[in-house]
């Protein structure tokens, strides 16, 4: 499993504060903790509370790489934010730019300009890309699949490698009216997207998402990830500091046969997804 | 659209482990081996992702075997109650990439020797050989517990590869390995689990999966080589998709294994071909099987045996 810890991001109120009061420990900390927790990647998101997004993500990405080498995800709606951090950012050990919809109303090419950027950041740099287009998300099952089918060749078209390609069908929040029947749908969409290219694209989500406002939150979201690996996610963003939530998964991928049984599964998990 | 290019989905490496010091090293080896460092399947992906060529360990026995054949003891008829003498002979004349030094004799059911025997035969077969050594218990845990850590310590600092610890006992020579500076050989019952866990339990110890190789337990041909290789095969797959438990290179024992087998030994069998062939064969046979499931150290016997593996092994891996 791939996993992109969520925690270095502007929404939460401590890294939003250490953004703003420039206090490298709290960041490298969150970094150590989630490497040691088993993230793959480490997602930075400099929230939306900053007055320059990029001076912020470049902050974020220095202090970030000054103690820790497990690689970053950019994660930013806006290319000039990404650039910003592709100009100072170490992507020898890998780097993933999250993330893009297939087109957007005010910008038809900004599926491209994503790739083009992870074309040139190195062989190791992946793309998450959204299956939303300019009409917005879909609701149903076949728009994502044909959305992502868009993408997935739009990439190939590209020479960009599939294995370097995540789609995120999007995971919406469950306690908003009428929108239950969306992990559904997702689960749906996931079992044809797998299928789209071979070797495939992966699949991640915005876990956490799923729970917004909702009570029980880690609940919900570990349950929707068991039940999501055993449909072909192979990538998630998620709290990689929810200890429930990862042994929750090393149990799913096990099951799945992705891990090999030990007595000891659960502790060696971690270790198990580290590059 | 164009057609994609397909590309080798693996990510892991198995993991590469020399055996053997040399002086510079702080031993006394004039060779050391390196096995392991694969990065797809026998004969899968580019001649570069092979990694390091197999090698052949030949066993020397601590005491005189009393069960051997006369086809499998007739080139060792005249060394066979001075391992020093066997090792040598193993190394000049066989070409032994490393010696097996197995202590069959300190086994209660057999000759019951005790450490003092055993330490002074790995002194004199240090003396005697400049290749590294491999040193393999009898079996027996408590036995193994009493001999082997002496055994460890006086091979110290000689880069040794020791064993087995298995999951039910691995701590004292685990730890007695660690500080000698040996590799380690962990042990299960051609059961994937308990490989994994017995690495795991090494590794809670402190030490170092680097320098662990694993044992898988051996089937010969007709008596289970089926169980062997896809246990074989599934570790490489698993060391291939990056599982780090399983990453070590692997070691397994077809020397004893083949020459089980009735099909080696009984001399009375005219339908079967000439008794002096069919051992060797037997033994090779179960070789080359192994070895394309992803073997990287094979313990063998007999000398034509071992000469058609070596052959083997240079053709396949250039």
């Amino acid at each position: 499993m791939i996993l992109i810890g969520e925690r270095i991001n502007g929404m939460f109120t401590d890294v939003k504060q250490a953004i703003a009061e420039k206090n490298k420990q709290v960041i490298q900390q969150l970094a150590a903790r989630q490497t040691e927790a088993g993230a793959t990647y480490l997602d930075v998101n400099v929230g939306t509370a900053a007055a320059d997004q990029q001076a912020a993500m470049q902050w974020l990405i220095e202090a970030i790489q000054e103690t820790c080498s497990t690689p970053l995800s950019l994660d930013s709606q806006k290319p000039a934010v990404i650039e910003a951090g592709l100009k100072i950012i170490n992507a020898e050990n890998g780097l993933i730019l999250n993330s893009s919809p297939l087109n957007r109303k005010t910008d038809e090419e900004i599926l491209d300009k994503y790739i083009e950027m992870a074309q040139q950041a190195g062989p190791k740099a992946s793309i998450i890309a959204l299956t939303m287009d300019k009409n917005g998300v879909p609701q149903d099952v076949d728009t994502r699949v044909a959305i992502a089918a868009e993408i997935t060749q739009k990439a190939m078209e590209k020479g960009f490698d599939t294995q370097r390609l995540f789609i995120d069908p999007i995971v919406l929040p469950v306690k908003v009216p009428n929108a239950q029947v969306q992990p559904g749908s997702i689960l749906a969409a996931m079992d044809q997207i797998r299928y789209l290219a071979d070797p495939p694209p992966h699949i991640t989500v915005g876990l956490s998402n799923l729970s917004q406002g909702a009570t029980e939150r880690s609940l919900i979201n570990r349950t929707f990830l068991a039940i999501a690996v055993s449909h072909g996610l192979d990538s998630a963003i998620v709290d990689v500091l929810d200890e429930k939530l990862m042994n929750v998964l090393a149990t799913a991928e096990m099951l799945m046969n992705k891990q090999i049984y030990s007595d000891s599964f659960l502790k060696v998990y971690a270790s198990a997804n580290k590059g | 659209m164009p057609v994609p290019q397909i590309s080798e989905g693996f990510t892991g490496t198995v993991n590469r482990v020399t055996i053997g010091a040399t002086k510079e090293a702080g031993g006394t080896r004039t060779s050391t081996v390196t096995v392991g460092g694969a990065r797809n399947v026998v004969y899968g992906g580019s001649p570069e992702d092979a990694g390091e060529k197999p090698i052949i360990a030949i066993d020397v026995l601590d005491a005189r075997p009393e069960d051997w054949t006369d086809v499998l003891s007739e080139p060792y008829k005249d060394v066979l109650d001075n391992p020093s003498d066997w090792a040598r002979k193993c190394v000049e004349e066989f070409g032994a990439d490393l010696i097996c030094l197995k202590f069959e004799g300190i086994h209660p059911d057999k000759k019951d020797l005790d450490a003092s025997h055993a330490v002074k035969i790995t002194e004199e077969v240090l003396k005697a050989v400049g290749v590294p050594l491999v040193l393999w218990g009898c079996g027996n845990d408590e036995k193994d517990n009493q001999v082997m850590p002496k055994v460890s310590e006086a091979a110290k600092g000689e880069n040794c590869l020791i064993g087995t610890v298995k999951e039910d006992n691995y701590k004292a020579l685990t730890a007695i390995a660690l500080a000698d500076g040996h590799n380690l050989i962990t042990e299960a019952p051609l059961d994937i689990n308990i490989a994994k866990q017995v690495n795991i339990l090494a590794l809670d110890m402190g030490f170092p999966l680097g320098r662990v190789v694993t044992f898988q337990a051996t089937g010969a041909l007709g008596y289970g080589i089926e169980y062997a290789y896809s246990i074989q095969e599934r570790q490489r797959l698993a060391a291939l998709g990056g599982d780090k438990m399983m990453a070590m290179p692997a070691i397994c024992d077809v020397g004893y294994e083949a020459w089980r087998a009735k099909e080696a030994k009984l001399a009375d069998a005219p339908g079967w071909g000439d008794v002096k062939d069919r051992g060797p064969m037997w033994e090779a046979a179960t070789a080359i099987c192994l070895l394309q499931a992803g073997v990287d150290i094979i313990r063998m016997r007999h000398p034509r045996a071992v000469a058609t593996i070596r052959n083997f092994i240079n053709q396949i891996w250039q």
